[in-house]
């Protein structure tokens, strides 16, 4: 793999916790290649760092040592405004909980990433009500989320993840607030319609019945990674992943 | 993203509601508290601006305000008319005198004693009869609230209002007999008792035997004169005191403000409001910015700057700012309107605007400041977390 087809390079990656006098080692030395346009999966137990990590992947995390390049950016050298403006434009964030503002309807909160690349709103909204008929909304566009079900709010969710065509996007838990058929089709929408060639997904799970969607797994455990398992290859499949 | 921070903010009506409510409250009473304070106060001065027309008043150098009489020679109303400048000058009394009521209570009243020759010095506003008639023989005029409050007859029905006094009816003051012949309006003063007007001459008459009865001698300058100038040469020449109308209120309104609690206690209640409505709407808008902080990291993880956060937050106080504070004034002058009529006293300058608008503001910067403070240190890795 050369470096220029890499999406993100992690190399001795540490990150120690803080609080009071109490130190955690969230990240002991945590090296990780992730290729462009491919669905990497971090699983692990609780507590191993999963979140963390993608914490620094995503630049809204500063390690303490070790380096971690995005798209060829060392992003702990980059000064705060272009840190901001690297995340702005290049990464799409979705979460366990959703985290839509509740007051804005779903093709507002689709339009947000547009809004702070400084977009003006009404194109910055017709192109959301585009991205939400991608994700199968069309018909929801003015609800708020709180009129949504929880996999309708993901969706909306992955649109506002998508709608800036960002080169990195970063899931934590995507679908463990969801029951089986609907993570299922979350899974689906983010293989299908977020990931392309240029566009690389990051997803945290525990969730051991959508690791089938993943390119590679990556496993965690104590702030290592331990191991990276091919899946979508059927001679590198690792049953006990599975 | 100002559109974004408006719908956050009036997303959650009920919390909408308490921010607002707070600025409200603290608007009210920073507005309508010195509003009665300053009705007050003006109360000190009403019956030197009610009788308007001299430039100047003269009197004794020891008197401090417009109650507080030291009486004069009459020899001195001559000396002022001497002095060159002076158009005219004018005798007035005014003491406290004790009227016997028709039945048979005590009653003490204000009596104004007028030129006889100009009744310089009348009443504002006749409600009925005319200034003139005091010259028929024992005319005297009372105020309207004297006539049916403290001067009032006796209800015919047990308990019931007292009977208002009307022209014809008569009033004994200082065992002497005196006839109303006029009803008038004058502003209200601090001084609660009843306003009865009648001849320089008359009053004198009905006040106990003294050697000195001059209260003030009212000063007319010629036309051109300069009334400071000539202030300065009627106190030069007689010894006495001399203020312009102007000056005499302020001395007044001084006075009172110096030598009583009511500036206190009205500070008290401003500051009080000020406090509270500083706490409420602080606590309520930093409450509202805390609930919302993860939306905040959201906004910051997605690439938000801090400036622009800040610009949201603020664009929020002011939104909330401006409605509680525009809710108050408006509180307030409806309050003034519907006690237009009533014994309240009250008075909303301009000025008033500012100074509660002052106070909003403040409140507003230290609720924004502090939610501001929080979200800038906000780290937007919360976003992950549960
Ligand atoms: N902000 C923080 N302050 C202190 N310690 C933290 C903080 N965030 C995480 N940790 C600690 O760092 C370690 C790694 O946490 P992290 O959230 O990355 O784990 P995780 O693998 O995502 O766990 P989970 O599967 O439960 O989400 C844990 O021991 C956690 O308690
Ligand atoms: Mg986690």
């Amino acid at each position: 793999m050369t470096n220029s087809s890499l999406a993100v390079r992690c190399q001795n990656v540490l990150k120690v916790y803080d609080t009071g006098g109490q130190k955690v080692t969230a990240l002991n030395g945590v090296n990780l290649d992730i290729a462009q346009g491919e669905l990497m999966m971090l699983v692990g137990p609780s507590g191993c760092g999963k979140t963390t990590l993608i914490s620094v992947i995503a630049g809204i995390l500063d390690q303490d040592s070790g380096c971690c390049e995005v798209f060829g950016e060392d992003l702990l050298s980059l000064s705060n405004q272009k840190k901001l403006a690297f995340r702005a434009r290049n990464i799409g964030f979705v979460f366990q909980a959703f985290n839509l503002l509740p007051s804005l309807n779903a093709a507002e909160n689709v339009s947000v990433p547009l809004l702070i690349n400084g977009i003006k709103r009404v194109e910055a909204e017709r192109k959301a009500v585009a991205v939400l008929e991608q994700v199968g909304l069309g018909n929801r566009i003015k609800a708020l989320p709180s009129e949504l079900s929880g996999g309708q709010q993901q969706r909306v969710a992955i649109a506002r993840a998508l709608i800036h065509n960002p080169k990195l996007i970063v899931c934590d838990e995507p679908t463990s607030s969801l029951d089986h058929e609907t993570g299922r089709n979350v899974m689906n929408l983010l293989k299908e319609v977020a990931l392309h060639q240029d566009r690389t997904l990051v997803i945290v799970t525990h969730d051991a019945r959508i690791f089938e969607f993943a390119d590679r797994i990556a496993k965690m455990d104590d702030g290592h990674i331990i191991e990276v398992n091919k899946i979508n290859a059927p001679d590198n499949l690792t049953p006990e992943l599975i | 993203m100002n559109h974004i921070a408006l719908k956050m903010l009036m997303g959650d009506k009920g919390k909408y509601f308490g921010i607002v409510m707070g600025l409200t409250f603290a608007s009210l009473i920073m507005t309508q508290q010195p509003a009665i304070f300053l009705g007050l106060m003006s109360r000190s001065y009403s019956f030197i601006s009610d009788v308007g027309l001299p430039d100047i008043w003269v009197m004794d150098s020891k008197v401090q305000f417009v109650d507080d009489i030291k009486p004069l020679q009459d020899t001195e109303l001559y000396r002022v008319r001497g002095i060159s400048g002076v158009e005219w000058a004018m005798p007035m009394y005014k003491g406290l005198l004790k009227a016997r009521l028709t039945d048979g209570t005590f009653q003490t009243c204000n009596v104004i004693g007028l030129d006889d020759a100009t009744l310089i010095g009348g009443p504002p506003l006749m409600l009925d009869g005319k200034l003139e008639d005091l010259r028929r023989s024992d005319g005297v005029i009372v105020d309207i609230d004297g006539a049916r409050d403290k001067l009032g007859k006796p209800s015919l029905i047990p308990g019931g209002q007292p009977v208002a006094l009307k022209v014809g009816d008569s009033l004994e003051l200082n065992d002497h007999r005196a006839i109303i012949v006029g009803i008038a309006k004058v502003t209200r003063t601090f001084q609660s008792q009843p306003v009865v007007y009648t001849t320089y001459s008359r009053a004198k008459s009905y006040a106990p035997r003294e050697r000195k009865l001059l209260s003030f001698v009212m000063v007319k300058a010629k036309q051109g004169q300069d009334p400071a100038e000539l202030t300065r040469r009627i106190r030069d020449n007689t010894g006495l005191a001399a203020y312009t109308q102007a000056e005499f209120m302020t001395l007044t309104y001084e006075y009172f403000m110096h030598n009583t609690g009511i500036p206190i206690n009205f500070g008290i209640s401003v500051l009080l409001g000020f406090i509270v409505g500083a706490a409420i709407a602080g606590q309520t808008f930093y409450n509202f910015t805390l609930e919302n902080l993860r939306q905040f990291g959201v906004l910051k993880a997605m690439g938000t700057s801090n400036w622009t956060l800040l610009r949201m937050i603020l664009l929020q106080a002011v939104l909330v700012g401006s409605t509680g504070y525009g809710l108050g004034v408006g509180l307030t002058a409806l309050f003034g309107y519907l006690m237009r009529h009533s014994i309240l006293a009250f008075k909303f300058p301009w000025q008033l605007l500012l100074f509660s608008g002052t106070g909003v503001s403040l409140i507003c910067v230290f609720a924004a400041l502090i939610s501001i403070f929080k979200v800038i240190r906000l780290e937007p890795a919360i976003v992950f977390k549960g």
